[in-house]
C-alpha cells in the first residue's frame, strides 16, 4: 500500500495537471484575441506597405498566438511527451516550409499580379 | 490514496497504465501516437488548401471574389462557438478523467451543438454566395475558396460523428474511466479542427 501511494504521488509529481478553471481562462483569453483581431481587421490602416505589413503581421501574430495556446494547452502538449510536440509541430513547420517555398516561386511575396497563376 | 481522490488527473494516470499493460518504447500508446502522427500530416494537407486559396483569391474572372462577400460580423461568431466547442472539448476529457459519465455525457453532447451550429453557419454562407450566383465552378477564386472552407466543415462533420459515437458508446457504458483515452484522441481531433479554424479565419477572412 505505502509502495502504491508512492508510485502514486511519483506520478503526480512528474505531470502537471491542468484544472478546468484553467481551461475555462484560456478559453476567455483565446475569445479576447479574437475579438482584438476582428477589432483589428476594421481599423483604418490606410494603403502604404507599412501600415500593410503591420496590419497583416498584427492579424498573424495574434493568429500563431492562438494556435499556440490550442496545442499546448487545449491538445496538452505542454503536459504530454515531448515527443509529440516534436511530431506536430515538425508537421506543421514542414507545412509552412513547403508551401512559402511554393507561394515564392509563384512570386506571391512580390506584390506583383501572379503572372504564373492562370 | 488520498492523493488520488484529491487529484482526478492521478485516477486517469494510474488507470491508463493498468488499461494499457504493455509498455511501447515511446511510452505513448500505439493508437494516441497514430493520432498524432495523422494530425502532422493534416497540416500538409491544410497548408496546400490554403496556399492554393492564397494563389487564386484574387482570381474571380471579373466577378466579385470571395472577400467582397464575407460577413466578417457573422463568422466571428462563428469563430467564437468553434473555439468555445474546444473548451466544452477538454471539459469532457477531465469529466472522463474523473470518473463523471453524466459529466461527461453534458460536455460531450454540448461540444456536438456547438460544432453543429457551426456547420450551420458554414451552410447558411455557402446558400448566400450561391445566391449571389458565386458557385463552385465560377472562378478559381470560389472554387479555392469552397474547396478549403468544405474541407474544413468536412472534417467538423466527421468530429461531430466522432463525437455522437461517444455519446451512444457512454450510454451503453461501454467508456469506463479505463478508456478515458479513446475520448482524448477524439478530443485531439477536434482541437485540430479548430486550430485549422483559428488558421483560416485570419487567412482567408480576416487578412484581405
Amino acid at each position: 500500500m505505502a509502495s502504491n501511494t508512492a508510485t502514486t504521488e511519483a506520478v503526480v509529481d512528474n505531470h502537471a495537471h491542468p484544472t478546468d478553471a484553467m481551461f475555462i481562462r484560456t478559453a476567455v483569453i483565446l475569445a479576447v484575441i479574437t475579438a482584438v483581431e476582428v477589432a483589428w481587421s476594421y481599423l483604418p490602416w490606410g494603403d502604404s506597405f507599412a501600415m500593410h505589413a503591420a496590419e497583416v503581421g498584427g492579424l498573424l501574430i495574434m493568429m500563431a498566438f492562438k494556435f499556440v495556446i490550442v496545442a499546448n494547452v487545449f491538445m496538452h502538449l505542454k503536459f504530454d511527451k515531448k515527443l509529440l510536440t516534436g511530431i506536430f509541430y515538425g508537421g506543421i513547420i514542414l507545412a509552412v516550409s513547403v508551401y512559402v517555398a511554393t507561394l515564392a516561386t509563384f512570386q506571391f511575396f512580390s506584390g506583383s499580379d501572379l503572372p504564373y497563376v492562370k | 490514496m488520498t492523493d488520488i481522490a484529491a487529484n482526478p488527473t492521478a485516477v486517469h494516470d494510474t488507470d491508463h497504465h493498468d488499461d494499457h499493460g504493455h509498455v511501447t518504447a515511446t511510452g505513448i500508446t500505439n493508437e494516441k501516437l497514430a493520432m498524432w502522427g495523422f494530425l502532422g500530416s493534416e497540416c500538409l494537407l491544410f497548408g496546400g488548401l490554403i496556399s492554393t486559396f492564397l494563389l487564386y483569391k484574387t482570381r474571380s474572372d471579373g466577378g466579385q471574389t470571395p472577400h467582397d462577400l464575407y460577413d466578417i460580423a457573422f463568422t466571428s461568431i462563428s469563430s467564437f462557438v468553434l473555439l468555445m466547442s474546444s473548451l466544452t472539448m477538454v471539459l469532457a476529457v477531465t469529466a472522463i478523467a474523473r470518473g463523471d459519465q453524466r459529466a461527461l455525457r453534458t460536455w460531450l453532447v454540448t461540444t456536438a451543438l456547438l460544432g453543429s451550429i457551426f456547420i450551420s453557419g458554414q451552410v447558411y454562407e455557402f446558400t448566400e454566395f450561391l445566391n449571389e450566383g458565386y458557385g463552385y465552378t465560377h472562378s478559381p477564386a470560389w472554387s479555392a475558396f469552397y474547396t478549403l472552407t468544405g474541407f474544413h466543415g468536412v472534417h467538423v462533420t466527421l468530429g461531430i460523428l466522432m463525437l455522437l459515437s461517444l455519446i451512444g458508446l457512454s450510454f451503453k457504458g461501454h467508456i469506463p474511466t479505463k478508456r478515458a483515452e479513446a475520448v482524448e484522441i477524439v478530443g485531439l481531433y477536434w482541437h485540430f479542427v479548430d486550430v485549422v479554424w483559428i488558421l483560416i479565419f485570419t487567412v482567408v477572412y480576416l487578412i484581405k
